[in-house]
């Protein structure tokens, strides 16, 4: 009995040091976007991972989507 | 590839607030909380002009230099996303943008501010691309799905544009050209520090459409 009274005090006294560390550090662990996703709403046209394609592919849709000078004409 | 940006065209916004409804469609934005929403100069006087306002993602983003916990980060693409597992809600950034981007939800206890809300440039945040913990905090990431912001894309009129820096800035200097007035683009100096910012807009030609 005494000791389990001992361990669980030990337990309770050591409980603090499984905490999170509050460290004032920026954040570096938010993945690239060209990376894509597992999803199946992908723009298809460019390939996930490969960071040329991804921004080719977006720039294209900038031009096509939003430049209305380059539908018209 | 150049770093993103928002452009919003004032001759062209019609306040039909359909950026406001695609926003908050797209990532189930709270009640009470507007990412986005558009602003009208001068309402009600022959001329008034309407802007879509939203976080710029600016060069030098206040945000980050006055928040005390750290918890603003930038994307290779110039996105500036923060982490609301870091953020303490304090508000700091909501007084140093100039935008007025920062939005605190206020269903907590006693109408507490929890942790701040704002424009991803549809990027999402710190959790794994296209995750349900990254949607619920911080919405879609169309970005990883190889899309524009939806308010940039269900803009009928096309006068919020957003992309690529360079290819936004064609597409606009293009439209001034053409049209040979509204040159003016509010907020972009101050987020991006053009030289043009504040600078009066250049007469329109003679014979140049309107």
């Amino acid at each position: 009995m005494r000791t389990f009274i001992f361990a669980a005090a030990l337990v309770g006294s050591i409980a603090a040091c499984g905490e999170r560390p509050q460290t004032n550090e920026a954040n570096t662990r938010d993945s690239t976007a060209f990376s894509g996703t597992d999803k199946a709403f992908v723009n298809p046209g460019w390939k996930p991972g490969d960071k040329a394609s991804w921004e080719s592919q977006l720039k294209a849709r900038t031009q096509y989507g939003q430049n209305d000078y380059t539908r018209m004409n | 590839m150049a770093r993103m940006k928002f452009v919003c065209d004032a001759e062209r916004c019609i306040e039909c607030n359909g950026c406001v409804t695609a926003c908050k469609n797209e990532h189930e934005v709270p009640w009470g909380v507007n990412r986005r929403r558009v602003v009208t100069l001068n309402d009600g006087v022959p001329g008034e002009k309407s802007i879509s306002v939203a976080c710029m993602h600016c060069s030098d983003a206040p945000c980050m230099a006055v928040c005390p916990v750290n918890c603003f980060y930038r994307t290779d693409e110039g996105v500036v996303l923060h982490d609301k597992d870091v953020c303490i809600g304090c508000g700091y950034c909501s007084y140093a943008c100039p935008f007025g981007a920062p939005q605190f939800p206020s269903q907590g206890t006693f109408g507490v501010r929890g942790k701040m809300d704002k424009c991803t440039f549809c990027a999402g945040g710190p959790e794994a691309n296209g995750s349900q913990a990254e949607f619920e905090k911080y919405g879609r990431n169309r970005l990883a799905e190889g899309k524009l912001p939806a308010c940039a894309e269900m803009c009928s009129t096309k006068a919020l544009i957003a992309g690529d820096g360079d290819v936004v800035a064609d597409i606009f200097r293009n439209r001034v050209l053409r049209r040979g007035k509204g040159a003016e683009v509010w907020g972009w100096g101050t987020a991006y520090g053009s030289k043009q910012a504040g600078q009066p807009g250049v007469a329109a030609p003679e014979g140049a459409k309107s």
